[in-house]
């Protein structure tokens, strides 16, 4: 048979971003995939070197736009390891709720694309709607819906609003309250799991060699979650759970993701509950002033995605001398996904690759 | 995640969606309030913006411009100049919020956004003649349909500046100074100065604006200096020092520092201690070390000889930066010391004469020659020194005290506060009353008052001294910190008592009387002070100092040549380079600026510029 050349994305519906996949197809399967990246290449890496270090902290976010806040996070705890700055305990507080609040947002919108490409609209017109209440407590918060520019070096960049935690708690209960109701529709319904499961499975071994983490490697059985083993901000005084599957397949990574938000919503209630009073923020020096000592540091948190860390290196003066940012999604979208497409349906190569939950700028550091 | 069979009649559960509120979008059309920190386009009061341009300074993306405001002057303190935005660029961080020193910046709570012309919109200047006044207008009927029509009010703020999470930091680091019980009895020195690590310290709290530098009459380079000091090199501070100053150790202590008035953080905190920071880096330097670091000697230039009557701020000023420009520079001083009123006015406590000797010391290393104790109009006169020198600068300077002239004022036992000070200074026998009434509420009061309470205190062992002045308590004209550590030091200070009357028995004083003084000042800010005769207060005293105000003297000019000089009202004309309408002639320091060491300072460098290039056309 003929074999064709197709180009999925960057102009594509189902994408996730300005991202593309060269595909060899043959029929309806796929003979070869190649990932395309580059398209939104603006070189954080680089600019980062020419901005002081307060001026990098608007930055960072924009490396991943569902889940701004743990791009801000590892930078913030990266400079603060480097400049040897000491976190307020109510800041940490502060963090791991809006850490959390990032990840239900990222899972819902994750949902949104994932059922839109099994096609199921409802689900995703549902986890949209629900995401808003959470964009809403952001912009209460900081000022800003998707890019929220609020954890700095030092803590946060606000104290909570009044009414907030109220607002807060309106949100969970709204999303605890839709639950069942997604599980109905989708997580529960026959055609979905028909889709996906045995679909683009791999083995933990596999995860392992190509460097995936998060939900692509808790599905294949791993229980790895940085909260858990090196915890940050407040992790450590809070009880939760590290969902996992053992198939490996879509359909694994579909449901632990879905798992993590009923724990996201447990994180968040604990930590309203548990915050201590007291400053938000440990006032900075002077922005235009501001030398770290010489040194190197590696922070690394989990994000939705998995471990995304935050390469930094200073020779003393007012900017990075080097950053360099590990996003999960880079071996999940060169690595994996060129993998799992080879002798795919070319009906599956959507939802696999969202399957991945790929977020497009974190490749194109 | 369980897939069993369901019911056909599931779906329908979903119909209770139908009698839910959507949260996202609703019909009929409701505008939804913005949240109170949302990030708008940005606000700027004008009024409270200085024009300092640290926004722009900060903007990652470089997106604001300072735009000149030609139909705005500039003024200490405030720039003519306003941010200006480039939407194109601009990521809504809020950072130029968090960094603006007086607040006046926010951004605005609209989520939707349209100027009505390009100049508003750039520069968001509310209220343009051609916007009819206004700029920012919400269409009456808010609509989604209409929304891209609406504007931006002036008056929602969203974002706006927290002084607690503010990049600015606005607090000073604390001063150290002698106690009160320690120095009652003393006149060391009481601010005891930064060491390296508060300086640096104290330095790094500088965003480099510079509104500073246009407030100080001698335009010194305090951001570089500031800098400087912050990076630890003092050295190089110095260096930037003696460009426009060479008496940093004294006006390290006793500036005015308009510089500190000026600074955009004191809008909202404090200053940052621009005058503790000079005299932290002028006293790190060696008297011995200075030439080698300041490396500018005398130029090898044809010397011409100026003669500089009086060895006061503006004197010294001028013979140094003479010295640099290659003239032979000799100083006539009627006193023995050099130093002028820095010396015989201002007490040891606050100005030690260590650092007066240091100053002027570095002065004398490059060839000026000071001849102490020579009066012009007694040993040598104004003629004369017109006849052997090819220029005269005259900076004499205020030292007359004025007198109130209230009955009574003519006993021995009234005295005038800089002939006590000129005699503590020189160690002369001072009388030293049991009870002392100071009349004055400037800083040459305190000086007295302090001075005579640690006289009190070394001979009698108790303190009692009291200050009046005409002004109340809010415009005291005395800097709040010497009132504050004069109060710590046991002196009592009453505001608003105008004098009336000195009562003297059997030939000695035995206090003043007193009245309340309601107002000082007319609706022009005239001096006129009004007085309420049913208010009375008598202060026992049995010495009496009068501190109300300084005067010149210029009887050593003689008929002959004052008839000559042009005025402006009793204050002889000056050009811009200090000349007189006699061109061989230059004046400067407090006969011109009134009383003020940084003004003498600069006067006395102009003078020097004026009188090299007067020299140079006459060669």
């Amino acid at each position: 048979m003929r074999e064709l050349e197709l180009y999925f994305g960057p102009q594509h519906v189902g994408m996730v971003g300005n991202f593309g996949i060269v595909l060899t197809v043959e029929g309806d399967t796929v003979v070869r995939a190649r990932s395309n990246p580059g398209y939104l290449h603006r070189g954080f890496e680089k600019l980062m070197e020419y901005r002081t270090y307060m001026q990098n902290f608007p930055l960072v976010c924009r490396l991943n736009v569902m889940d701004p806040d743990p791009e801000e996070m590892v930078y913030a705890m990266a400079v603060e390891e480097l400049a040897g700055l000491t976190v307020p305990p109510r800041a940490h507080y502060i963090r791991t709720i809006v850490l959390e609040m990032s990840r239900i947002n990222s899972h819902l919108f994750w949902l949104w694309g994932f059922g839109n490409l099994l096609g199921f609209d409802t689900i995703g017109q549902w986890a949209m709607g629900d995401r808003d209440y959470f964009l809403d407590c952001f912009e209460m918060l900081c000022g800003g819906r998707v890019y929220h520019t609020y954890i700095w070096p030092g803590g946060v960049r606000r104290d909570l609003p009044d009414g907030f935690q109220d607002k807060l708690r309106a949100a969970l209960d709204n999303l605890e309250r839709m639950l069942p109701d997604y599980d109905e529709v989708f997580f529960n319904n026959r055609i979905f799991a028909d889709r996906t499961r045995g679909i683009a499975s791999f083995t933990r071994e596999e995860a392992v060699s190509m460097g995936l983490t998060g939900a692509n490697l808790r599905a294949t059985g791993a229980r790895v979650d940085v909260r858990r083993e090196e915890p940050y901000a407040a992790y450590a005084d809070l009880d939760f759970e590290v969902p996992t599957m053992d198939a490996g397949d879509s359909y694994s990574r579909a449901v632990v993701i879905r798992r993590e938000i009923d724990q996201s919503i447990s994180i968040i209630r604990q930590a309203l509950e548990k915050m201590p009073a007291g400053p938000a923020w440990k006032k900075t020096p002077n922005p235009f002033k501001w030398r770290v000592r010489p040194g190197e540091a590696y922070a690394k948190i989990e994000s939705a995605r998995g471990e995304d860390g935050m390469y930094l290196v200073s020779d003393g003066s007012d900017k990075p001398r080097r950053a360099f940012v590990r996003g999960p999604s880079y071996p999940a979208a060169i690595l994996m996904l060129e993998k799992l497409l080879e002798g795919a349906s070319l009906s599956d190569v959507g939802h696999i690759m969202l399957s991945l939950n790929i977020a497009a700028p974190e490749v194109d550091r | 995640m369980i897939t069993e069979k369901k019911s056909i009649f599931r779906p329908f559960t979903a119909l209770k969606y139908l009698f839910r509120r959507p949260h996202t979008f609703c019909f009929p059309f409701e505008q939804k309030p913005t949240a109170d920190r949302y990030r708008g386009l940005h606000l700027n009061d004008r009024e409270a913006c200085t024009g300092c341009g640290n926004c722009a300074d900060i903007c990652p993306n470089q997106a604001i411009a300072m735009v000149e405001q030609p139909d705005v002057a500039p003024c200490p303190g405030k720039k003519n100049e306003l941010p200006q935005v480039d939407y194109g660029r601009c990521c809504f961080c809020g950072l130029c919020v968090d960094i603006c020193p007086p607040g006046s910046l926010s951004l605005a709570r609209d989520y939707i956004h349209i100027a009505p012309s390009p100049e508003s919109f750039l520069a968001y200047v509310p209220a343009t003649e051609a916007s009819g006044g206004e700029a920012f207008v919400t269409p009456p009927d808010y609509s989604i349909m209409k929304a891209s029509l609406s504007h931006r009010l002036a008056d929602n703020a969203g974002f706006v500046s927290e002084m607690d999470y503010s990049l600015v930091d606005f607090e000073r680091v604390p001063m150290e100074v002698v106690p009160p019980e320690d120095r009652r009895n003393s006149f060391v020195e009481i601010v005891k100065g930064f060491s390296e690590e508060q300086a640096r310290r104290e330095a790094s709290r500088c965003l480099d604006c510079g509104l500073c530098e246009d407030a100080c009459p001698a335009n010194m380079g305090i951001a570089d200096y500031v800098r400087a000091i912050w990076e630890g090199d003092n050295a190089a501070a110095v260096r930037v020092f003696y460009e426009k100053n060479p008496l940093p150790s004294i006006c390290g202590r006793v500036c005015t520092h308009k510089c500190e008035e000026a600074c955009g953080i004191g809008r909202r905190g404090q200053p940052v201690a621009i005058r503790w920071l000079k005299r932290y880096a002028a006293d790190s330097v060696p008297p011995e070390r200075l030439g080698e670091i300041l490396a500018r000697g005398p130029a090898e230039t044809a010397q011409k000889k100026v003669a500089i009557v009086g060895a006061g701020p503006a004197g010294l000023s001028c013979a140094y930066y003479l010295a640099l420009a290659g003239h032979s520079a000799t100083i006539f001083e009627a006193l023995p010391k050099p130093g002028g009123v820095m010396r015989y006015g201002i007490p040891e406590y606050r100005l030690p004469y260590d650092a007066l000797d240091k100053d002027i010391g570095h002065i004398q290393s490059l060839g000026v020659e000071i001849r102490c104790s020579t009066r012009v109009g007694r040993d040598v006169t104004l003629d004369g020194l017109h006849a052997d020198f090819d220029a005269v600068f005259l900076a004499t300077g205020f030292h007359v005290g004025r007198s109130t002239r209230v009955e009574g004022t003519d006993h021995p036992h009234v005295f005038q506060a800089l002939d006590l000070l000129r005699e503590i200074t020189r160690g002369g026998d001072v009388m030293v009353g049991r009870k002392i009434v100071v009349i004055g509420g400037g800083d040459v009061a305190m000086d007295i008052a302090r001075s005579m309470a640690r006289l009190q205190a070394t001979r009698y062992g108790t303190i009692h001294t009291t200050c009046c002045c005409l002004e109340s308590e809010d415009i005291i004209p005395a800097s709040r910190e010497e009132i504050d550590e004069a109060r710590e030091e046991g002196i009592t200070v009453c505001p608003a008592r105008g004098p009336q009357r000195v009562e003297i028995d059997a030939g000695r004083i035995r206090g003043l009387h007193t009245v309340e003084c309601t107002s000082v000042f007319d609706e022009h800010g005239r001096f006129d002070p009004k007085l309420n005769p049913e208010n009375k207060q008598f202060f026992e005293a049995d010495m009496i100092v009068e501190a109300i105000g300084q005067a010149p003297d210029l009887s050593y000019v003689p008929e002959s040549l004052d008839e000559k000089l042009a005025k402006e009202g009793r204050r002889i004309q000056v050009s811009e380079d200090l000349q007189t309408s006699l061109p061989w002639l230059f004046v400067g320091g407090d006969l011109i600026e009134g009383p003020d060491v940084i003004h003498a300072i600069a006067n006395g460098h102009a003078a020097a510029r004026g009188i090299a290039s007067f020299l140079e056309s006459k060669s």
